[in-house]
């Protein structure tokens, strides 16, 4: 499995339209602060149930899952991504 | 307490709307007419002293700007598009066979190039593309008859109605501005009509899942507020948005100031016949018996007791 929270970047670098490259984010930076818009961010969601073969339930789909690196990979750990290399 | 069939079978009983023959279709008598112009004469009295550029735009405008504006993706369930016939008189009948059979002949139809308008600031950015925009901001009030295929019972969701805007051009600081300021403004001119009003933050109807997220963001940021008001029964309604839209459509249709900034937009849409229905309810079908101070805002004729002197 690929690395979880190196996916997330690339997802990021295709999608989210961010002010600079998102394969150097720390995992807390804000990325709604570095551009992230309304709409890419729904890019960005679409893309990770892509990579990742999940979905966000309605619960999950709120402008803070998408806030950082770290909140996308816990979210998706919620449903099961990453678990079996924890 | 009114329900919305009640208000709705009132209205027609009245005359004041006729069915249009599907749900959310009416035809608007000259009474109800009157009542909805003298509405845009008062929302439009207000912005004057700001000295806004106007545009009346039509029922329909250019299928890239149903695209472009990006209501396709987030409201594909809303939108019309116009498509017509431009096939070989031979394949005519094939057309018509459909018809009379209650078949699907309008498959055998092409797209045009005009799509039906959905929100009366819509048509105004497309324009601006070439303009110089200044950064302290351009104000523009439009107005248009926009269309939303979402049939309803219910006389306040109409599929056919008009919106009133002030829109800005400019600056982020300047259109969020712009929103407060007609915000508070909008909800002052339309308690002036006895209105009970309340300022609500909202969202638009994003489509599917995707919307969802759209729409918690938009809460969020609290970029959409909503004056509501009983409109066709006790639950209050929308019959204004005040929207701040950061630089969606100056991103969408390559909008630069003359600093080369991404232009920042804002709007305020009135919705002439929701605020005429409001008003229907609360003062009651016999515009007549109105409220004084309410018939001469609207310019709907003489005060009670006031006779004619000829």
């Amino acid at each position: 499995m690929r690395d979880v929270d190196t996916t997330i970047r690339e997802v990021l670098e295709a999608h989210g339209r961010l002010s600079g490259s998102a394969l150097s984010l720390k995992d807390d930076d804000d990325l709604y602060q570095r551009g992230l818009a309304s709409h890419a961010s729904v890019n960005v969601m679409l893309a990770l149930e892509d990579a990742f073969d999940v979905e966000f339930p309605d619960s999950l789909l709120r402008r803070d899952t998408f806030r950082s690196v770290a909140s996308m990979r816990e979210a998706l750990g919620t449903l099961g991504v990453g678990q079996a290399e924890g | 307490m009114t329900s919305s069939e009640d208000f709705r079978r009132e209205l027609l009983e009245s005359g004041l709307l006729v069915d249009g023959g599907v749900r959310g279709l009416y035809h608007r008598s000259f009474a109800f007419e009157a009542i909805a112009r003298g509405v845009e004469g008062y929302v439009s009295a207000a912005g004057r002293d700001d000295g806004p550029r106007q545009l009346y735009f039509p029922p329909i405008t250019t299928r890239a700007t149903l695209e472009g504006s990006g209501y396709l993706a987030s409201f594909p369930d809303l939108v019309g598009a116009v498509s017509s016939f431009s096939g070989a008189e031979r394949e005519l009948p094939e057309v018509l066979r459909r018809a009379a059979e209650g078949g699907a002949w309008e498959e055998l139809l092409t797209p045009t190039e005009v799509a039906l308008c959905s929100a009366a600031c819509h048509p105004l950015y497309p324009l601006l593309v070439d303009e110089s925009l200044p950064v302290e901001g351009t104000l523009f009030e439009t107005q248009a008859c926009c269309f939303r295929h979402e049939p309803s019972d219910d006389p306040a969701r109409m599929q056919s109605f008009r919106q009133h805007e002030f829109v800005y051009v400019g600056s982020p600081d300047g259109a969020l501005a712009h929103r407060d300021t007609w915000l508070a403004r909008g909800a002052s001119l339309l308690a002036a009509l006895g209105l009970d009003v309340a300022t609500v933050v909202a969202n638009d109807p994003f489509f599917g899942r995707a919307g969802q997220l759209l729409a918690a963001g938009q809460r969020e940021k609290e970029l959409k507020y909503e004056i509501v008001a009983p409109i066709s029964s006790d639950t209050p309604g929308a019959i204004s948005s005040a929207n701040f839209h950061e630089d969606h459509f100056g991103v969408a249709f390559d909008l630069s100031l003359d600093d080369a900034s991404v232009a920042h937009t804002a709007c305020i849409g009135f919705g002439l016949e929701r605020i005429s229905l409001a008003l229907l309810h609360r003062h009651g079908l016999l515009v007549e018996a109105w409220p004084d101070e309410v018939r001469a805002s609207l310019g709907l004729g003489a005060p009670r007791g006031a006779e004619a002197t000829s």
